[in-house]
């Protein structure tokens, strides 16, 4: 044991120079990323008002989320309801164009590059979906449908709240071509060229299959990071939907975990329960993508 | 030699058909939005909308100026908050993370795997889980209301580390070996030999950091009650919320708003896709 420590002690002090060029990044990184969910944890145990010293209720935070508290259920739901359907829309998005633009001239390609990825860029614009989405008639959408005749009176694309969910949907899969895209796109340049030759050799028979056979096994880590990165943002959706419909939306229809945490934590300054809400999220997107990690699993 | 690969033409019909109707349909809002920025304000509110504008004008940008100088606080000192947050953030985080993953990528030291493991396990939530306790802190370090609060945790961005670590990782050893009997320290192996190495990957980082802050709306709304220290992005969901009236001035906002990443990853956009080639996880 001592022998054990005493060898440890020696590999720390011969390494010192690589602890600390790797000080100021992890200082950060702790203080700003791995500290606040042991906070965020904790806290979810107590009742806490930023006033007062927090105080341990133990379950209480959770029974009251899951028992009591309507609206979060809702939030639940909605979020679950829109990261099903953004999530896997979106990731498949990103394969597919990537693998379309791939075979494409290299200025094609970039010249693609660049429109498909310049909504998730300009992610702070999203707003500018108002002037589609209006609900009078000098909404670019309502004008051209009456002017079509198709439908008489403007829809409220945005306050009905039978739709507006969906209609963030269209928002968010816009704005979701984006680092898993990327990501996709040089996945399919790694590919070694020759194993398609091959392939065909093989019998492989049409792009489909090449893709199936020989593309996507041999990107899979890819394809494992692109999977965290869209389960992640899938499920973080807030922005759009306080900014486009407004918050608390109509009868709550596109109240979000995210948004339920910021109004506990941030108007009503409950940041215990805010907390425990904040754990939620933090349990669902990871064991989620490592449910996805394992499924794709590189060989 | 490239040999002719199984291809049909009907199928190269359908994809160049399908890639059209998605390049418009992500393109539109975009486009549109730069149209309205230069729309005069009877052509903002005109039935049935058009598209495209007719007499194009700059007025929506003076008006943006000129309503934003009236503000309590100058137009100017929003562009410049966000510029100098911006700026100062990306490189720190650039400096900071490639710092830290030279000895990840190339050393192995008690705890490197650990480390590198968090920072990957950190990509699979999104921030808003640390979005209270971070709150408090700041609070606790008496770094609300200052720029700090908007660039620090920004240096420590997760994604960035993990792109650095990976694409150093590919570096041959013989570089970094023949330093090492040259007598240079781990600081200079790293910023001599590695760093010229690694171009693709920093500009990549650059991209991102000047992406997310750039583009943050969240924290500043969180962290900063001070006006005069509140970013473009903020300032600009104000005059969104303006109605009517700041359309136009809002459509030039977002115009200013969207330009700078835009022109930073089409100047990047060869290298960041060199640097996502290693952007794989592997277990």
């Amino acid at each position: 044991m001592r022998e054990k420590l005493r060898d440890l002690w020696k590999e720390i002090k011969k390494n010192r120079e690589s602890y600390l060029l790797i000080l100021p990044y992890f200082t950060l990184f702790f203080v700003f990323v791995v500290i606040p969910v042991i906070i965020a944890i904790v806290l979810s145990f107590t009742n806490y008002n930023i006033i007062q010293a927090p105080k341990f209720i133990g379950w209480s935070n959770y029974k009251r989320l899951f028992l009591e508290d309507d609206v979060f259920l809702i939030a639940l739901q909605n979020t679950f309801k829109f990261a099903l359907i953004t999530g896997p829309l979106s990731y498949f998005a990103c394969l597919l164009f990537a693998w379309l633009i791939n075979e494409l001239s290299p200025k094609v390609r970039s010249v693609l590059t660049l429109l498909f990825y310049a909504p998730a860029l300009s992610s702070s614009v999203f707003f500018i979906w108002t002037y589609i989405f209006s609900g009078d008639i000098y909404g670019l959408l309502n004008g051209i449908l009456i002017n079509l005749g198709i439908i008489k009176e403007p829809i409220y694309w945005l306050q009905d709240s039978n739709i507006n969910l969906y209609v963030l949907m269209v928002i968010q899969l816009w704005m979701s071509l984006g680092t898993s895209f990327l990501a996709f796109i040089a996945g399919f340049q790694t590919i070694d060229r020759s194993l398609y030759e091959a392939g065909a050799v093989d019998g492989i028979k049409n792009r489909w299959q090449e893709l199936w056979y020989i593309t996507l096994p041999s990107m899979k880590p890819q394809l494992i990071f692109g999977a965290i990165m869209q389960v992640t943002a899938s499920f973080a959706v807030a922005d759009i939907s306080a900014t486009l419909i407004g918050f608390p939306s109509p009868l709550y229809s596109a109240h979000t975990i995210v948004l339920h945490m910021w109004d506990y934590g941030n108007i009503r300054y409950e940041m215990g329960y805010a907390s425990a809400i904040a754990v939620i999220l933090f349990l669902i997107t990871v064991l989620i993508n490592q449910g996805v990690r394992k499924i794709i699993r590189p060989d | 030699m490239r040999t002719k690969l199984n291809r049909s033409l009907w199928g190269n019909i359908l994809i160049t058909i399908v890639l059209i109707v998605v390049a418009i349909f992500m393109a539109m809002p975009l486009v549109y939005s730069i149209m309205n920025a230069f729309k005069p304000l009877d052509e903002l509110f005109l039935f049935p909308p058009r598209f495209f504008v007719r007499r194009p004008t700059l007025k929506n940008f003076t008006d943006l100026f000129y309503l934003m100088s009236n503000s309590f606080v100058p137009f100017a000192r929003y562009l410049f908050n966000s510029i100098f947050i911006s700026f100062l953030s990306t490189f720190g985080h650039v400096i900071i993370a490639s710092m830290a993953a030279y000895p990840l990528a190339k050393n192995k030291f008690p705890g490197s795997k650990f480390l590198f493991n968090l920072v990957v396990f950190s990509l699979m939530f999104s921030g808003y889980v640390t979005n209270i306790p971070r709150f408090l802190i700041m609070a606790n370090l008496k770094l609300l209301d200052t720029y700090f609060c908007l660039i620090l945790p920004y240096i420590g961005a997760t994604l960035g580390l993990f792109l650095m670590k990976q694409f150093m990782e590919q570096i041959p050893d013989s570089y970094i070996e023949s330093a090492r009997i040259d007598g240079a320290s781990e600081f200079k192996i790293w910023w001599n030999v590695i760093m010229p190495n690694v171009k693709p990957a920093w500009l990549t980082l650059i991209l991102f950091a000047f992406r997310d802050t750039w583009n943050d709306t969240y924290s500043p709304s969180l962290y900063i009650h001070n006006e005069a220290m509140k970013p473009f992005s903020l300032a600009l969901t104000y005059i969104q919320q303006g109605g009517f009236v700041r359309a136009g001035a809002a459509a030039a906002a977002a115009v200013l708003m969207m330009l700078p990443s835009l022109i930073i990853f089409i100047i990047t956009q060869s290298n960041v896709v060199e640097t996502m080639k290693s952007a794989g996880i592997k277990e």
